[in-house]
């Protein structure tokens, strides 16, 4: 188990002081001038070296992401964008650092908006967070009154202006061109690429978009070194994690552990174990809505980091763990999922705004196994027709527990649809 | 889903002049020439303002952006935050229904607000304080299943919580937000597990604390709030060290000092709404926020009779109370209470000691009615909880 000494974020319950000086005391905001003036590119290959891949589920490597940017301005500005737009459904890890660790992603801001030649940064919250709206706000302006962000932060010698945005409930800002679209006042439909935001971004300028823990994990690393963040987990899956557990274990919690962590370990240690015993598990979904879950039989050996996971055709995600043990209803708790993604399709493109639809009405009728058996290999091929034709992950997100549902419980969905036709007494298996 | 301008729209819409000022300032965040950046964080003024997305604060804040109102149209059109038509006066009760909160129950919750708001989302109750919608995960999900009232995340929700909450709302009063069940925030409610050493500063997360600050959870915005700042710790004793609370909050490095009355003093006086919601504060003090700072300043009700240990060694177990798990039991233990007949013999004086000494469950005691449970358990009856504790249903 993780230990103290190692966490990154010291104050994510929030029990300990939650103002400047009490981030300071625990050794945030510490030689943050000192870091800076070890240049661009020391920090870009320190963050590289680190191992640490981002934190909003792609997993993309974030010093490779920042190196993207242009070395020298063209004239254009450079822009640091934050996609605090934490809304995958099981995610909720985020919010505890905005609220409660705020200056871990401050102090963040600065140093990567220095890594990537940017002036002024955006963080781009969702719009239901307002309490967390008012935490990170009260931080950043706790930031200027100290003179750490604005001219000369931190003494560093970098101008670096910090605003803070929000949204109003749509789950597509997540995806970085919708989150500029919606930034820059229009709705939030994904944009073509190329080009990329490292190219034209926010108002048509070089931008990179990072997860509020890529940013906030940057200070600490870069104060403790790469090589002791890159000596948690297995290799090409570094650091610690901050995860989110929710459903039926015996206490759901957000806490920072270290990767490629056990699945029985994470829930052991920390949870309480499975409400009614490991047992009793069904199945997991181990990265946020969009991975496809992990029956109970696989949970015992699940190691919690990018490449296990992606082994078994599912994923880490936002490390978002949903846990659902013997009295759930899978096909239900898949249907709640196809349901949310019918309703949060932008619409621009038409496989996923008539798939995600389609999806979900075959999927209403598996629920109450009013259904021919065939239609289980249509809505697989339904899925298949979305995934890889849309412009932006959303259709992916949509097919993929489907196809995961599929692939484990086609026993349960079938015998539903048998139970249903065969009992004729209209006792549907709902439970 | 349609989501289409409401047929009977007002005359006009003006923001209030602190709201115009907030707004003139949202403005310098951009770039001169892009002001359209702007239209999300306007348009959520304009609704905590009114209630609701009106056609004429569409076209008002097209003007001020230079936009054609139709782009401004399409944004309030698209996200589902902005509600196009009008909702309860008091609160538009919003329930988390995805994944992670259905299977921990959200389908009750909802049940309760067709029960007591209406039978359907986005219909207002016959009295029109009310209505509710179902919305998509709300971001707490190790916290499920949970609402979204106002400003503020109630957490850790029961169908009957849910349901005296909606009855308090009605009544003028502003249930504290934030988890419902005597848990802090989004730690193992079973004993930390991590971040154990340290010291504990505050009597609620920092959702609750800004909530207990601002005094807003329903209120609609018109510009005269106080000035966002850190919630001062609480002057509540930090939780580890009960006794030296006067020592931890000097050793403080507080930016700004706050006076002996705490919040109240940077309260602006406002509508008589809001004078109501105070005095509803301080009729209701367990369950309402805007009375934890005052409830602070002296020691409240009479120190009950307490044991330096358990009789005869033997300590009842206070777990089969219902609402004491084994945190709580500790912390009773700590106070010098180990029997069921020392809680059943409380007196209202008593118990409001009790309440206001236990740390982060402060009102739990006569929220769960305590002293009701224990007069059974004391005379060697069974609660419900209690036979379910027995069975080993509860804990492990």
């Amino acid at each position: 188990m993780l230990a103290d000494k190692d966490r990154i974020f010291t104050n994510i319950y929030g029990m300990f002081d939650r103002t400047l000086a009490g981030a300071k005391s625990r050794g945030h905001w510490d030689g943050t001038a000192d870091i800076i003036q070890r240049g661009r590119d020391k920090i870009v290959e320190e963050m590289k070296a680190s191992g640490l891949r981002g934190r909003g589920g792609a997993g993309f490597p974030t010093g490779l992401k920042w190196s993207f940017m242009p070395k020298e301005s063209d004239g254009r500005p450079h822009y640091l964008v934050v996609n605090a737009d934490e809304s995958e459904p099981g995610t909720c890890k985020d919010r505890e650092i905005m609220r409660h660790d705020p200056h871990t992603l401050v102090e963040g801001c600065l140093i990567a908006g220095f890594a990537m030649g940017a002036n002024t940064g955006y963080i781009y919250l969702r719009g239901e967070y307002i309490r967390e709206r008012e935490a990170l706000q009260i931080a950043i302006d706790e930031a200027y009154e100290d003179g750490l962000l604005g001219k000369n932060a931190a003494g560093s010698g970098w101008d670096f202006d910090l605003y803070l945005h929000h949204g109003a409930g749509a789950y597509i800002c997540g995806e970085e061109t919708a989150l500029l679209e919606s930034l820059e006042g229009r709705k939030g439909m994904p944009r073509l690429k190329p080009p990329f935001p490292a190219n034209a971004g926010l108002y048509g300028a070089p931008t990179t978009v990072n997860n509020v823990e890529s940013i906030a994990v940057v200070p600490t690393i870069l104060r403790r070194g790469a090589g002791w963040f890159a000596g948690f987990g297995r290799p090409n899956n570094a650091g610690t994690k901050l995860f989110a557990i929710s459903g039926h274990v015996n206490h759901p919690c957000v806490v920072e552990e270290e990767m490629s962590i056990s699945l029985r370990e994470l829930l052991d240690k920390h949870c309480g174990g499975v409400r009614g015993g490991w047992g009793n598990l069904k199945a997991v979904i181990p990265g946020g809505s969009s991975v496809p879950c992990l029956p109970s039989n696989v949970c015992g050996d699940a190691i919690m980091d990018f490449d296990w996971l992606r082994e078994q055709r599912s994923g880490l995600g936002t490390a978002a763990v949903i846990v659902m043990d013997q009295s759930t209803d899978i096909i239900k708790a898949i249907w709640r999922l196809s349901k949310f993604y019918k309703h949060e399709s932008c619409g621009q493109c038409t496989p996923c705004r008539e798939g995600t639809g389609w999806m979900m009405r075959v999927m209403d009728r598996l629920v109450t196994g009013d259904a021919e058996p065939e239609e289980i290999d249509m809505l697989l091929d339904v899925t298949k027709q979305v995934e890889g034709h849309t412009i932006c992950a959303l259709g992916d997100a949509a097919a993929w527990p489907i196809q995961g549902l599929i692939r484990h419980f086609r026993d349960e969905i079938e015998g539903r649809i048998a139970h249903k036709r065969g009992g004729g007494s209209g006792a549907v298996a709902a439970e | 889903m349609l989501r289409r301008l409401h047929p009977e729209q007002p005359e006009s819409f003006a923001f209030t002049p602190g709201n115009q000022e907030w707004a003139e300032k949202q403005l310098s965040k951009y770039p001169p020439e892009r002001k359209a950046s702007a239209v999300i964080p306007l348009l959520w003024r304009a609704q905590e303002q009114e209630g609701w997305v009106t056609k004429p604060a569409i076209e008002s804040i097209a003007d001020m952006l230079d936009m054609a109102s139709i782009r401004v149209l399409e944004v309030a059109s698209f996200y589902f935050m902005f509600q196009l038509q009008p909702v309860g006066s008091v609160a538009h009760i919003q329930i988390c229904g995805t994944t992670s909160c259905m299977i921990c129950g959200s389908e009750n919750l909802i049940e309760v607000c067709q029960a007591k708001i209406a039978a359907n989302p986005h219909e207002i109750s016959a009295d029109g304080k009310f209505s509710w919608e179902e919305v998509e995960c709300l971001g707490a999900c190790s916290n499920a299943p949970m609402a979204q009232i106002g400003k503020d995340y109630y957490e850790n929700l029961t169908a009957e919580r849910l349901g005296e909450i909606i009855d308090a709302l009605g009544r003028g009063e502003v249930p504290r937000p934030g988890p419902q069940n005597g848990r802090f925030g989004a730690e193992p409610f079973g004993g930390l597990t991590s971040l154990t050493e340290g010291e504990r500063r505050y009597s609620g997360n920092a959702s609750v604390g800004l909530a207990e600050y601002g005094q807003d959870t329903i209120k609609r915005i018109d510009g005269t709030e106080p000035a966002l700042k850190m919630p001062m710790l609480d002057s509540a004793a930090p939780v580890a060290t009960a006794g030296t609370e006067t020592d931890s909050v000097q050793l403080m490095d507080q930016p700004e000092p706050v006076e002996d009355d705490g919040l109240d003093a940077e309260k602006p006086e406002t509508n008589s709404e809001h004078k109501a919601m105070e005095e509803a504060a301080e009729a209701d003090e367990e369950k309402v926020i805007g009375k934890f700072d005052e409830e602070e300043a002296e020691e409240v009700g009479t120190r009950p009779e307490t044991l330096t240990g358990p009789r005869d060694g033997q300590a009842d177990d206070l777990k089969k109370i219902k609402g004491v798990g084994p945190k709580l039991e500790e912390s009773l233990n700590k106070l010098g209470f180990y029997h069921f007949d020392q809680i059943a013999s409380w007196t209202e004086e008593e118990l409001l000691w009790v309440d206001s000494n236990m740390d982060d469950f402060k009102g739990r005691a006569s929220r769960d009615d305590w002293v009701g449970q224990s007069k059974l358990l004391a005379a060697g009856e069974e609660t419900e909880f209690s036979k379910r504790v027995d069975d080993g249903d509860v804990y492990d």
